[in-house]
């Protein structure tokens, strides 16, 4: 039964005596391997240079702020029962007269965690926030670590730089590699 | 001045002092960056850019890779015979750096008026001496193998035993031809005869070739790779060695792959003669005056020697990196029945159009009929009747 046309039929006749001193052969594999020798390498440098991730990539973790430049989480904790690593833990805290320009919600993260080891770049807390507020950029990677107290990212690393907003805005590879060089 | 250089040549013990070092210098040094050579070209013909982070373009590779090897374990065995254990790389090691002494890498300098000679010492049987050296070479490998007291470096020493010694017979017959035809064991006078453009390798075009499979087997590269196979014999003859001692084995391969190429370029493809010597040397005569011309031809001679050489060393990798390795039996089959017979073959050929009087026209009839003999004899080969299914 044939289900492609991709086969080959080998040719299982005898060789001929040229080709038993498989130098013919051996010329062929030669002018394959110094033609590969010579073409372009399509390796991408890493550190220096960086592939195109598309827009949909999952990569650090942010806390967005809204318009008006406050926090949108609410600690509401539904990013934390999604997690399927358990990576993010929170703790929850009253917001006081005249922080109303911090914090959108009555209640918000005081902590907000998320350890860097335990997550899996998932994206189940992006779906579950129903605030909108938690996002993994598609333009950054987690910057790499090499002691254990640097696994945990508090707020410190993970809230919107008013001043540098997060948009998943370059839809286009030249927008995105315009994006990685900035970084 | 004038009268140290006098002395110096009275007892041309200074200059052959400073070529030998020279060499052993440039010999390491090329053995060291055809390391990073070789992972330069794997790399390139796998379309992948190779070492590229230890100094320029991983120029600072070789360096690392020492490093790296004398700060490992330098571990023995329990049950291993010391001292031959350490022998076995230090053997490796002086056999590969002893063969690269008869080559003669260029012509004469001309120093205070009396003539250099580019070459550490001027033997009449550099071949031979060649020869012997690199027999000795598969001791280092087989005291290794035996002193290291694990199966899979017996069983890779007695491949590289069997397989140098089957091979040294076609490549010692494959010289036999070339000697022939120069009357002279010493390496110095076979490259003087390939004066300019007049290269064995338009005379024994087969016997190069032969030569060269060969090389390619004595220095136990791809294909012919199989005492350190790694997929049968885990390390070969050097599975239980670690540190600066395994590096002595591998930095022996790489040397022995300078000095075959080395002496194949004196052999076949004419040392440090060049297609226009002459015409070169007569206008830096011209030029420059005698001895100062004459010197620098020498040195692009020189160069022409050296560019010969690297051009081997790329073609000892751009063929591991292209063929498979051999099966043990394929091995033996293409050394015994089918370098040997040619060699012999090669030789008659030689001699015949050596005593007919026309040498170049009547090497090629020969190959010709040579090629012919072996196509009726194949033609007439007896052949097995079809196997039938079911019966």
């Amino acid at each position: 039964m044939q289900l492609t046309n991709r086969a080959k039929k080998t040719d299982k006749s005898e060789l001929s005596l040229f080709e038993r001193s498989y130098l013919p052969s051996l010329a062929t594999g030669l002018g394959i391997t110094i033609r590969h020798f010579f073409m372009k390498k399509p390796t991408i440098q890493y550190p220096e240079q960086k592939r195109y991730l598309g827009p949909v990539f999952r990569g650090h973790h942010i806390l967005k702020r809204d318009e008006e430049g406050r926090e949108r989480c609410t600690a509401c904790g539904l990013c934390a029962v999604a997690c399927p690593a358990e990576a993010i833990s929170m703790v929850a805290q009253e917001r006081k007269k005249g922080e109303e320009h911090l914090y959108r919600e009555e209640k918000y993260a005081a902590v907000y965690e998320i350890n860097m080891l335990r997550c899996i770049f998932c994206g189940l807390c992006e779906e579950a926030c129903p605030k909108q507020a938690v996002y993994l950029r598609h333009d950054k990677f987690v910057p790499v670590f090499t002691e254990r107290e640097d696994v945990i990212f508090g707020k410190d690393k993970l809230v919107e730089d008013p001043n540098n907003r997060y948009r998943r805005d370059a839809w286009t590879k030249e927008d995105a590699m315009k994006l990685w060089k900035n970084d | 001045m004038n009268g140290f250089i006098q002395w110096a040549n009275e007892t041309m013990f200074l200059w052959k002092a400073l070529i030998i070092i020279v060499i052993f210098a440039i010999t390491l040094g090329i053995a060291a960056y055809s390391t990073w050579a070789e992972r330069k070209v794997a790399g390139y013909i796998q379309d992948r850019p190779g070492p590229n982070r230890a100094g320029w373009g991983g120029l600072l590779q070789p360096l690392a890779d020492a490093g790296k090897m004398f700060f490992k374990e330098d571990f023995i065995p329990a049950q291993a015979d010391k001292w031959l254990f350490i022998l076995g790389p230090c053997l490796s090691m002086l056999t590969a750096l002893m063969s690269s002494a008869v080559v003669p890498f260029g012509d004469a300098f001309i120093i205070g008026g009396k003539a250099v000679t580019v070459q550490a010492i001027e033997i009449n049987i550099g071949i031979l001496y060649v020869f012997g050296v690199v027999s000795l070479g598969v001791y280092g490998v087989m005291i290794g193998g035996w002193a290291s007291n694990n199966k899979f470096s017996l069983l890779g020493a007695i491949r590289a035993a069997s397989q140098n010694i089957s091979y040294e017979l076609a490549m010692g017959m494959s010289i036999i031809a070339i000697l022939m035809m120069t009357g002279s064991l010493s390496l110095r006078t076979i490259v003087e005869q390939q004066h300019g453009f007049n290269w064995n390798i338009f005379y024994q075009p087969l016997g190069c070739l032969i030569f060269i499979v060969c090389a390619f087997a004595e220095c136990n590269r791809t294909p012919f790779d199989l005492p350190e196979c790694e997929t049968e014999l885990v390390g070969g003859y050097h599975t239980e060695y670690s540190s600066m001692k395994l590096g002595f084995y591998l930095f022996a391969e790489y040397i022995n792959m300078f000095a075959s190429s080395a002496v194949t370029a004196c052999l076949f493809f004419g040392g440090y003669n060049y297609p226009g010597m002459d015409w070169v040397q007569a206008q830096l005569v011209g030029a420059f005056g005698q001895t100062v011309g004459q010197n620098i031809a020498t040195f692009i001679g020189i160069g022409s020697m050296f560019t010969k050489i690297l051009f081997g060393i790329f073609f000892f990798m751009w063929v591991r990196w292209t063929v498979p390795r051999f099966r043990y039996d394929q091995l033996m089959n293409l050394g015994w029945k089918g370098l040997i017979p040619l060699a012999v073959g090669n030789m008659i050929i030689t001699a015949v159009a050596m005593l007919s009087g026309y040498k170049l026209a009547g090497i090629w009839i020969g190959l010709a009929v040579l090629i012919l003999i072996i196509s009726i004899f194949w033609a007439l080969r007896p052949r097995k009747e079809a196997a039938v299914l079911g019966a």
